[in-house]
């Protein structure tokens, strides 16, 4: 055994170091830099849905049933498969309408029912208090079970006083209340909470895992020595099988599954960490996943254990539910058993503050703000600030339930084992699953249906699950389970109508489902929606197809800023008030507060704002009752919507419409900067055609006007002269032909007459024309090619053409007397590339970019060879016509080295030379 | 004007395409889990056999249980992007 002192101390260390990780949460969120954006920590937070019920009672059931404590977890794994689309939407809508609880969420819907949400509430109340006590319970068994020496009976309970669950469950009201209600949040979201259940879900399923490892691999030897030995035992052997005699199995199964799947979503700590502490919807992604995967972790032991215990104790043991604790205990590991108190300890603590501070949340909104604005002092026409009130009551409301939970706990907990206690809570909060998510996907819902449902439903709970549970615990004569009320067996609870075989729980929720669900269609579609009600409908089943910001409101009337800013001063603070609507001012487009328009707008905004603090109920009677509004109809609805609809339509329109000129006019400039870059070349090549044009004309003149000034020129002279301009008209002419040819080409005017080409053939007659001329400056020509390649389709004429403009190229560069021409010819499936390498000078890198150009022409000054700067140009044309490349080789060693690519041309008609220059780049 | 609109069009689709594949993916999930986790498929494991000394039934609840959580973890985190 564990002393107490121990036990009590390191406790309160664990409650202490919980402050600490809440308040460090809570610090980082104030500075901005939050520790629960992630979705890792969200997820962990939905893991609170692995209460004490889940960490004690789990093995309890087990020990009693096998394997029927895995429905409970089954049913969540079910619900988070579908959860992108329906918690998403729930996230979705709480955000937008700012919504702060269950009850709130139903009641907005259904025309923001002050009465819904009070029903709700009260349902949630009765419902949640027995699980509240359960905690109690599971804390006070598992420290009586560690405090008492084994078969030693458990002390009598001391003084009240003295009763360590009283000091428990006042640590966790005080918890709740620093960290729940410390500051009145229109969003009502707690970082600090939220990070301390994350930290509190690690530390349960590593000591439940530490606990299932222990048992598994250190008492016995492994699992399956262990599943041997149990099922080696006749007593034991059932319990890994499912029927196990029951009749209705599979229904059985069914209805649990469906209960966890429902509870997993309405819970009301559910639905504060899944939804309203939600910081990303798109961290649900991953939470989706992690936390169905923390439910299989946490559960992998719990049969290992609940047999373990079996086996170590004997069959027939009715602690099993402490077997957590007790087998450790029992095995001489008190640390590991502290370890596994702490564990159950942060299950049940958990659950406990979170599930105060979302009830409170929801009785302070839903059951006491409304009574109290009924009352002169506090209603609408009276001034005076209620935040303090506000916090007051939440603070009052956690310690009531604390309070509630303590006393249930005393009165009715030792009777129940945690499993059927935390069962019949689910079964109540699953009456809210036909009102919410009819709600959220049809919109024929109406307030009196649900309203009806819950009754239905609620009042069949009671009947057949509640009652009987109560006066089993003998708080109550059991006559009337046994033959009825006032002897009437068809109405016996646990068999009502006569239908016998199904479990109680089953029996309980088919009946109360079966009534709720019927109630709500029926009376739903008894009338139509009423014009708030299908407002609200619209909002909530099509959140995803508008924002709060562009979707239609539904108010029509006159409203002042000057009395709905006082209305949320009341309730917000008047900081608060001040800076939420010189924000709305700033949108709005207007410098102060008393310049906004008192639109409908404003009036959504007002609403929305003081529904974050105290309901959506209660916001639009607060509302309603500080300005002069119009009864809306069905028709004024369907118009609102219209308009709304066709805002967002002209709007996208008008987007559209802008978007499209934005692109004409960048089309427009792009072409307008293109058309000033060709004129810009059209001049350069005027300027450089005259200019080319000019020097000859110069020569050719001056040596005219000598001869003619000169009669007496001597023949010689005269001769020599005349040679020069010959020479320099052929230069001219073959110019202006250049010049000609080069426009026919780029205007693709020029004739091409294609046929099959030997390119072999082709190069050598064309090396056999310049042979001359390399001869005479002294220069060695090579050719590189395979003996046969495949016919080219071009015209052999502008080939030759592209073939002496290169060799003379290289034949004019190459140095005197040790020329070396090189040409290489290589072909491969796309196409054939021929390189004309010499050895002169090579090309200056600086000039590599400019060689294609134009009238550039390598060479300076004196040593610039004859030329008229069009040949590479018009090959370059050529090649591309035919779809090929032409470049410069980059690092070809020494000298220059050109070379072009063609394509197998199997088209009959050539691609046009701009497309196809960019279309067959290596 | 209308080219413009026509060009907008497959853009806007295309993600809304992608999302209902999701949806789809996730409904086809949860149709199999509920026939998974029910009569009669549930009962094909209640029989009298171990897998490595653990009793069929519960083995096969934590294996079908870890395959759709897996099934949905690719399913969710293939979307992120």
């Amino acid at each position: 055994m564990l002393s107490a002192p121990l036990l009590v101390g390191a406790s309160f260390a664990y409650l202490l170091m919980l402050f600490a990780v809440a308040w460090y949460g809570d610090r980082r969120a104030r500075q901005g830099r939050s520790i629960i954006g992630n979705a890792w920590v969200y997820a962990l937070s939905m893991a609170v849905y692995c209460t004490a019920w889940t960490y004690f009672g789990s093995v309890g059931r087990a020990s009693t049933s096998g394997v029927w404590f895995l429905p409970i977890y089954l049913g969540p794994t079910l619900a988070m498969i579908v959860a992108w689309m329906v918690v998403r939407k729930m996230i979705r809508i709480t955000r937008t309408y700012r919504l702060t609880s269950i009850a709130d969420f139903i009641a907005s819907r259904y025309g923001k029912s002050p009465t819904l949400a009070g029903m709700v509430t009260l349902i949630t109340v009765v419902g949640i208090v027995p699980y509240i006590a359960l905690q109690l319970k599971a804390v006070a068994s598992g420290y009586a079970v560690l405090t008492t020496l084994p078969g030693e009976a458990v002390a009598a309970a001391g003084p009240w006083w003295g009763d360590s669950t009283l000091y428990v469950a006042l640590t966790l009201a005080g918890f709740a209340m620093v960290f729940g209600t410390r500051h009145l949040d229109t969003t009502e979201r707690h970082e600090g909470m939220v990070a301390a259940i994350a930290f509190e879900s690690v530390v349960k399923l590593v000591a439940f895992l530490s606990v299932g490892l222990f048992v598994s691999y250190s008492m016995f030897d492994g699992l399956g020595d262990l599943f041997a030995r149990a099922l080696a035992h006749p007593e034991l052997r059932p319990l890994l099988a499912l029927e196990q005699g029951r009749p209705f199995t599979y229904e059985q199964w069914f209805a649990l599954t469906v209960l966890s799947m429902m509870s997993v979503l309405f819970l009301p700590r559910q639905f504060q960490v899944m939804v309203v502490e939600n910081v990303d919807e798109r961290h649900l992604r991953r939470a989706a996943w992690v936390f169905p995967l923390y439910l299989l972790l946490i559960n992998l032991f719990v049969l290992p254990i609940a047999l373990g215990g079996l086996l170590h104790f004997g069959p027939g043991n009715t602690d099993a539910e402490a077997f957590v604790l007790s087998l450790p205990l029992a095995n001489g590991q008190p640390a590991l058993a502290l370890f596994a108190f702490i564990g159950g300890l942060s299950a049940a603590t958990g659950m406990v503050i979170v599930e105060t501070i979302a009830v409170s949340t929801m009785v302070c909104n839903d059951l006491v703000m409304p009574l109290l604005l009924r009352t002169r002092r506090f209603g609408a026409r009276a001034g005076g600030d209620l935040t303090r009130l506000l916090l007051l009551i939440r603070r009052t409301a956690i310690v009531g339930i604390m309070f509630l939970g303590y006393a249930y706990f005393h009165i009715a907990g030792e009777a129940y084992a945690l499993v059927s206690i935390g069962l019949i809570s689910f079964a109540a909060i699953t009456q809210f699953a036909p009102a919410a998510l009819g709600g959220m996907y049809w919109k024929g819902g109406t307030r009196e249906g649900a309203m009806a449902g819950l009754a239905a439903g609620f009042a069949l709970w009671a009947w057949t699950l509640m009652l009987p549970s109560i006066a089993k615990s003998g708080w109550m004569d059991t006559g009337f389970i046994t033959h009825g009320p006032w002897g009437t067996t068809l109405l016996r609870p646990e068999q009502l109508f006569g239908l016998t075989g199904l479990d109680n729980l089953t029996h309980s929720l088919f009946w109360s489902l079966l009534a709720n669900i019927t109630a709500y269609v029926a009376i739903s579609l008894w009338r139509t929606p009423s014009a708030r009600e299908i407002s609200q409908a619209l909002l909530f089943v099509d959140v995803f197809e508008r924002t709060a910001s562009s979707g239609p409101v539904f108010w029509r009337g006159r409203a002042q800023v000057s009395d709905l800013q006082p209305l949320i001063a009341r309730f917000l603070g008047e900081a608060r008030s001040q800076s939420l609507f010189e924000a709305y001012a700033r949108d709005a487009g207007v410098a102060r507060i008393d310049q906004i328009k008192p639109d409908a707008q404003l009036v959504q905004f007002a609403e929305t704002q003081l529904a974050g603090a105290i309901g959506s109920a209660s916001a639009r009677v607060m509302v309603a009752s500080v300005v002069e509004e119009e009864a809306l109809g069905l028709d004024d609805v369907m118009r609102i919507l219209e308009e709304a609809s066709q805002l967002r339509a002209y709007s996208h329109a008008l987007e559209d419409k802008s978007r499209s000129l934005e692109r004409a006019t960048a089309e427009l400039r792009a072409a307008n900067d293109q058309l000033k870059s060709l004129d810009r070349l059209k001049d350069d090549f005027m300027s450089s055609v005259t200019h080319e044009l000019r020097t000859p004309l110069t020569s050719i003149r001056a040596l005219s006007e000598l001869m003619v000034d000169d009669p007496k020129m001597d023949g010689q002279q005269r001769q020599h002269f005349l040679g020069i301009i010959v020479s320099e008209t052929e230069r001219l002419s073959r110019l202006v032909n250049q010049v000609l040819d080069m426009a026919k080409i780029e205007s693709g005017q020029a004739e091409w007459h294609n046929s099959e080409v030997d390119l072999r053939a082709l190069i050598v007659k064309a090396l056999d024309t310049t042979r001359e001329m390399f001869r005479e400056r002294g220069a060695r020509v090579e050719l590189h090619a395979p003996e046969h390649l495949p016919a080219l389709r071009a015209d052999p004429d502008r080939l030759t053409q592209v073939m002496l403009n290169l060799l003379a190229n290289a034949g004019k560069f190459v140095p005197r007397g040790t020329g070396h021409v090189e040409v290489r010819v290589r072909s491969d499936a796309r196409g054939v590339t021929v390189d004309v390498h010499d050895n002169g000078p090579g090309v200056p890198a600086e000039e590599r970019a400019l060689v294609f150009e134009r009238f550039r022409q390598g060479g300076h000054g004196v040593n610039r060879p004859a030329g008229t700067g069009l040949g590479l140009p018009i090959s370059r044309q050529i090649i591309e016509h035919f779809g090929g490349r032409m470049w410069l080789e980059p690092d070809p060693g020494q000298g220059a080295c050109f070379s072009f690519n063609l394509p197998w041309n199997t088209q009959k008609n050539p691609p046009a030379p701009a497309e196809a220059g960019g279309g067959d780049t290596p | 004007m209308r080219t413009c609109a026509a060009a907008r069009n497959p853009l806007e689709r295309a993600p809304s395409m992608t999302a209902h594949l999701h949806h789809q993916r996730l409904a086809a999930l949860f149709a199999a889990a509920l026939l998974l986790f029910n009569f009669p498929l549930l009962a094909l494991w209640d029989r009298e056999l171990t897998v490595f000394g653990v009793p069929l039934f519960p083995a096969a609840l934590f294996f079908v249980w870890g395959v759709l959580i897996a099934l949905l973890a690719w399913s969710m985190e293939r979307t992120q992007r």
